[in-house]
């Protein structure tokens, strides 16, 4: 169907006419720099397949209108905003939709819902204790229809549904905070999405856009490995939070709402710099919902003074 | 006939000042509305249509879910001070629904919906303002929103509505032509000129058919450009702030996956 050349090939002349009409227009967006917002219509006469593309007539054509990506044969066009793709070892963070037998569905921000079974968390009683019926009984003890998880992608089905685990003491269910939703794409890769900022504020940061803002933990009261404890971690009621920390919560998720209703990539150094500046000019937290304190905050940081 | 407004006067003129074959005014607004994947408000003239896209997402009914594919799940309202004539139409109205049956096979072939088996793609279209071509503005301003929501396509889909006023074909009709004159939808996809999308709820004489359906194809691709157009200035905006953000970000924690595009 394909046929195969060497990378930079030759536009071949047949397909270069026919593609005359659209191949006008997308040139000057080509020259701005090397990238290609180009939708529909994309004239790439190399051969190679990848995502976000489809070909017809050994042309490789955009689908959704985003940017090029290029790795030897594979062409990949990445849409601007699309749900979350799920990625093995991904963090994310979801909500409990259905409980299953021997498994739990999970929104997590993707085309399906991604699925926890029974076998990929940590139970009481210790993380190498064999599953029991009575654990498949008590599920809903465990996690039960709305409560929010943090987890890591284990696999994928068939079907391209992702699996989650949550063995390990960072993950489990979430308690003390407040969830924001973003689009996934404003939540790049860090070496770390468990940030804790000196505000006393713990951020957990979804690869999938669900970013969770909870009152800081100290480590040393983290269960540990020995002393994992059911109770707490499987817990459904909130600690105390002070007035400050409430402020400070609600503070950070603000800012979250501003940069991402900006479309600014999320990073731990810019939300720092955002929440100084907003402490340094605001006189009330509720500032933040104003629209033009959100672009006075987002001009700022951006040109980062 | 003094008192009959005329559809086509001896000027060559139409009743709101236009030619035969001109369209009205389009305005297209792809910013982003609530928590809707993405969304668009579309007016032709004064018919405003806004839709909002959220999917692919787990179908909120499990026998709605195709193993193989998505399934695409449109509903329409009507809001009742849209027309001159308050009048509620409740959400099973039969028209509405015919409508939204349209649409939704008008996208069927446009959509790659094998991408995504057992999800859901859901279009809410709600108009504000009718003022005839209600179709044609609800499959241009659902073919931005998918977009917007990074949903793949194999290529736009572009509506017009035609007609024909005694011999001379008329190009995106308003209400008061529509209620006049025999009129066709029609919605194409430009790159290979397929049509996706014929439907005639008024008779019409076949020798004119073939007219009108070529000027309104025709009309499709210029009205594909106005369309490309702001699917790639809102991909610009988009893409040109997210640029800001990574240098603001720069010397910070962020972890270069070495993509080219954005560094």
């Amino acid at each position: 169907m394909i046929s195969f050349t060497s990378f930079p090939s030759k536009p071949q002349a047949t397909s270069y006419a026919s593609s005359s009409q659209y191949g006008e227009s997308k040139r000057d967006l080509m020259d701005i720099d090397d990238e290609d917002f180009e939708s529909q219509g994309s004239k790439l006469t190399c051969p190679g397949d990848g995502h976000g593309t489809y070909i017809d007539d050994d042309e490789v054509i955009a689908s959704v209108a985003g940017t090029i990506e290029r790795v030897n044969k594979l062409i990949t066009v990445r849409a601007i905003r699309s749900r979350y793709n799920p990625e093995v070892g991904d963090l994310v963070v979801g909500r409990i939709t259905e409980v299953q037998p021997r498994r739990w569905k999970v929104d997590a921000h993707s085309r399906q819902d991604a699925v926890l079974m029974l076998s990929s968390v940590n139970l009481p009683g210790g993380v190498q204790r064999r599953k029991l019926e009575s654990d498949e009984l008590q599920m809903r003890g465990f996690f039960e229809e709305g409560d929010l998880l943090v987890a890591e992608v284990q696999a994928f089905f068939s079907d391209g549904a992702m699996s989650l685990h949550t063995r390990s003491l960072k993950y489990g269910k979430l308690r003390n905070g407040q969830l924001v939703v973003v689009p996934p794409i404003l939540v790049r890769r860090l070496k770390s999405h468990f940030l804790t900022l000196p505000c006393g504020v713990d951020l957990i940061l979804g690869l999938n856009g669900y970013i969770w803002v909870s009152k800081h933990v100290k480590e040393s009261e983290q269960e540990g490995e020995e002393g994992f404890d059911a109770e707490a971690v499987y817990s459904n009621v909130n600690d105390d939070i002070d007035e400050p920390t409430r402020t400070a919560i609600s503070r950070v998720t603000h800012i979250i709402r501003v940069l991402t209703s900006h479309f600014i990539p999320l990073s731990d150094t810019l939300l720092l710099e955002a929440y100084e500046w907003a402490v340094e000019h605001e006189s009330d937290v509720r500032d933040l919902l104003q629209q033009d304190f959100g672009d006075a905050l987002v001009s700022s940081v951006v040109s980062g003074k | 006939m003094a008192s009959r407004v005329e559809i086509l006067n001896e000027g060559g003129f139409r009743s709101d000042g236009r030619r035969q074959f001109e369209l009205r005014s389009i305005e297209m607004d792809m910013s982003q509305q609530g928590h809707a994947d993405g969304s668009a408000v579309i007016t032709h003239g004064l018919t405003q249509v806004q839709v909002s896209v959220f999917g692919p997402r787990e179908a909120k009914m499990r026998s709605q879910t195709i193993h193989d594919r998505a399934n695409i799940n449109v509903e329409i309202s009507i809001a009742p001070f849209s027309t001159g004539d308050r009048r509620k139409r409740s959400r099973g109205d039969k028209r509405i629904l015919e409508y939204a049956a349209a649409i939704k096979s008008t996208f069927e072939p446009a959509i790659q919906t094998s991408l995504y088996p057992r999800s859901q793609i859901d279009v809410f279209i709600q108009v504000i303002q009718q003022d005839g071509g209600l179709l044609q503005a609800c499959i241009n301003g659902t073919t931005l929103a998918l977009m917007n929501a990074g949903v793949p396509m194999i290529d736009f889909i572009c509506a017009v509505s035609g007609g024909v006023h005694s011999t001379h074909p008329l190009l995106d009709l308003t209400l008061l032509e529509e209620n006049d004159v025999p009129n066709v939808t029609i919605a194409v996809m430009p790159k290979t000129q397929k049509v996706s999308l014929v439907t005639m709820e008024t008779r019409l004489h076949v020798d004119r058919f073939e007219e009108v359906f070529r000027l309104a194809t025709e009309a499709g691709l210029v009205l594909h450009e106005e369309m490309k157009s702001a699917v790639l200035g809102r991909a610009k905006e988009l893409i040109s702030s997210l640029d800001m953000g990574s240098n603001a970000n720069r010397g910070g924690d962020v972890d270069d996956d070495g993509m080219t595009g954005f560094n």
